[in-house]
């Protein structure tokens, strides 16, 4: 971001290399234990989730013991959160803008059964299908964008109602019918391929896996080093200083709605690899599953702050509490409990953090 | 824009006048209200009631939910139907404890309402319900799978699909009465989990879906590997447990059994991914209904519930295309004929 200039500049510029080069800071003294952490988590707030993460490894490891800590487990909790997590990157990058998409789940089922259906019962080439899918959900999106950058409406209501047309659609488009996971693998093996395995020792991994680990990697890369993602943080920090400082942000906030989409569509191909065959009634709590992965992560809903990564993890971490409840024995209704009091959890711990004090 | 509300202001004023045309025939106006119009359970409901509507010359308005649980566009629709004159609803409500008020409301206005597949809680806020035995349905696959096990059943360990973390009744029936046919003791009929019985590895929730199956499959796999028997709530919830199965290589080791009797659950069980599956049937329940309200109106008489029960059973039949002794059964050829969806 600021370099240091080694150009020579004018004559009274010299003067600046007597000045001061340290960068501002706060003077550590004097600091309990407990500030020193909080600053810590300040200046790395993607590690709140990841503690969070390994305590709660460390829990239902020591509870159950082998049966919960072992690869097999640990990378079937990967597979699980796979969907969430591609559909959480997609609602990180709404969110960092300060918005909200409640359609994302809609738009992953609708490029799904798409897909599925060109395929399947239309016998359109798998490769052409998949790009079919993924433009209607850029579409969705791209709509969803311009409603919020154009028209000026609210992300939260624009979403709200795009959710619902996007799942009639997608209702009045497959019938509700279901196609069998017999008849996807027979003509276009091609749509399951994302929930195929490969095994290294007692680990498996599905190409799902692979890919929102890609993905992640992917827009962590984009979000950190390149203009674009600069763009989405200053958007989501303060849009009118972002404007005035030159971005285009009704553009950015467009683009953002279509990747999002985009990523929602890729999502729906990982469905139909998961789930093996193209259900209209799958991922309809999606987009509040991806929105408590991404306030888990860390991600502040007021934009401008979090990461990709936070998101994954905190999918994963959702994903972690299920299981080990599950092994653990427990009634279902506990994990939904849990899950909400994580939700509090991690926001409270947001708000203690951005206090940190001199 | 002004021009497609115009459009569609008329195209709303000629259906009404439509509809008034209609029953100014002097025909009886029966109304089916569903709860969304696009499960096919309920698309096929609707047929039924149309076919057999067209048949006794009857004037059939049917209405729907937009999603599962949307009581209030069912609450609009009997309000419109106790307006338009109709002499019959056949309901299967969303919201069963929500909507009996305004089903009293048309009771008063002495309309007959029949509670089709979902009985309304109190049962008796409607005049009759035709609804499948969910109980009837549970215990038969149960028993089918006691006798597919034979000596083995004692050892089996059972992985139960359920719905939804509320348990609602349907759910509830079907997990007790599978438990039942397979000779577990249920303890409260009303509460799914209290049962001791060291053969039930766990139970978990599916959503009725594939994903949701998938899930709660892998879930109790890693509770215990060795589980070679699992009941789902419904097939879209046996056919993700299925994914769940071959991904980790134990597919051939498990029998999984199933209730609906929809047209994909069925080919799944001509596959062999559904040992059996209890079939109902939406179509027979909705044309009985459009009967009943047929004979309430030409001689006042309501309908009756069936022997031992409070509902008016629909009938429910056991599909397999591994039959046992003891057990009555159809095959999926014969079943693929009266299958739904």
């Amino acid at each position: 971001m600021s370099e240091t200039s080694t150009r020579k500049g004018s004559d009274f510029e010299q003067q600046l290399d007597k000045s001061d080069t340290r960068v501002a800071e706060f003077s550590g003294h004097g600091r309990t234990p407990l500030q020193h952490l909080q600053h810590f988590l300040h200046g790395n707030p993607t590690m709140v989730p990841v503690i969070v993460l390994l305590v709660g490894i460390g829990i239902f490891g020591s509870l159950i013991g082998g049966r919960f800590f072992n690869a097999f487990t640990m990378t079937l909790i990967l597979q699980q959160v796979a969907i969430v997590g591609i559909v959480g990157v997609a609602q990180t990058l709404i969110i960092l803008t300060a918005g909200i998409d409640l359609s994302v789940g809609a738009i992953m089922v609708l490029s799904s059964v798409i897909m599925g259906n060109l395929a399947v019962v239309n016998g359109v080439p798998a490769p052409l299908a998949l790009l079919i899918g993924f433009a209607v959900g850029t579409f969705c999106g791209a709509v969803n964008g311009v409603l919020v950058a154009k028209v000026k409406l609210p992300p939260f209501i624009v979403t709200l109602g795009m959710w619902f047309v996007f799942e009639a659609v997608n209702f009045i488009y497959t019938q509700n019918a279901t196609i069998r996971a017999q008849d996807v693998e027979a003509a276009a093996p091609l749509l399951q391929f994302l929930g195929n395995t490969f095994q290294i020792g007692g680990a498996v991994f599905t190409y799902a896996v692979v890919s929102v680990l890609l993905l992640v990697a992917l827009f962590y890369y984009i979000l950190n080093n390149t203009a674009w993602g600069r763009h989405v943080y200053a958007i989501g920090d303060d849009e009118d200083a972002a404007r005035l400082s030159g971005i285009s942000s009704s553009r950015v906030l467009i683009s953002v709605y279509a990747v999002s989409g985009l990523i929602c569509a890729f999502a729906g191909w990982a469905l139909i690899g998961r789930i093996g065959s193209v259900s209209p009634t799958s991922g309809y709590e999606a987009n509040i599953q991806a929105i408590t992965a991404v306030v888990i992560g860390g991600t502040s809903l007021f934009g401008g702050r979090g990461s990709v990564i936070g998101t994954l993890v905190g999918a994963l971490i959702v994903g972690v509490f299920a299981m080990g409840l599950r092994i653990y024995g427990t009634d279902p209704q506990w994990t939904r409990l849990t899950v909400g009091a994580l939700i509090i959890l991690a926001v409270a711990a947001d708000q203690w953090i951005r206090k940190v004090s001199a | 824009m002004r021009h497609l509300f115009a459009s569609a202001a008329v195209g709303a004023f000629g259906l009404l006048a439509l509809s008034g045309t209609a029953s100014a025939q002097g025909a009886t106006t029966v109304c089916l209200i569903t709860k969304t119009d696009t499960n096919p359970f309920f698309v096929k409901m609707k047929e039924g009631a149309e076919a057999k509507a067209k048949e006794l010359g009857i004037n059939l308005q049917s209405y729907a939910g937009r999603v599962d649980g949307d009581s209030d566009s069912q609450v609009q629709a009997i309000e419109s139907c106790i307006a338009g004159g109709a002499k019959g609803i056949l309901i299967a409500a969303s919201d069963t404890k929500g909507i009996v008020p305004t089903v009293k409301k048309a009771r008063d206005a002495g309309l007959i309402v029949i509670a089709l597949d979902t009985p309304l809680e109190p049962l008796a806020s409607a005049d009759a319900t035709f609804a499948t035995d969910n109980y009837e349905a549970g215990v038969l696959i149960g028993q089918w799978a006691k006798a597919k096990m034979g000596a083995e059943a004692a050892n089996a360990k059972i992985a139960f699909l359920d719905l939804t973390p509320q348990q609602p009744s349907v759910a509830v029936l079907r997990d007790q009465g599978f438990m039942q046919g397979f000779g577990i003791d249920v303890k409260d009929k009303a509460i799914v989990g209290d049962e001791s019985d060291k053969r039930i590895v766990g139970h978990d929730v599916t959503n009725g879906n594939e994903e949701g199956g998938r899930q709660a499959m892998e879930n109790l796999l890693q509770k215990d590997p060795s589980i070679n028997l699992v009941y789902t709530i419904n097939e879209p919830a046996a056919a993700g447990a299925y994914e769940a199965l071959k991904s980790l290589g134990v597919a051939d080791k498990v029998t999984i059994v199933s209730v609906d009797g929809g047209c994909p659950g069925i080919a799944n069980v001509k596959a062999g991914v559904i040992g059996a599956t209890s079939m109902q049937y939406p179509l027979k329940m909705a044309a009985m209904g459009v009967e009943a309200v047929k004979t309430f109106v030409e001689s006042g008489k309501k309908p009756e519930a069936s022997a031992g029960l409070d509902i008016t059973n629909t009938g429910v039949d056991l599909v397999t295309d591994k039959p046992v002794d003891g057990v009555k059964s159809m095959d999926s050829a014969a079943a693929s004929k009266a299958c739904w969806g």
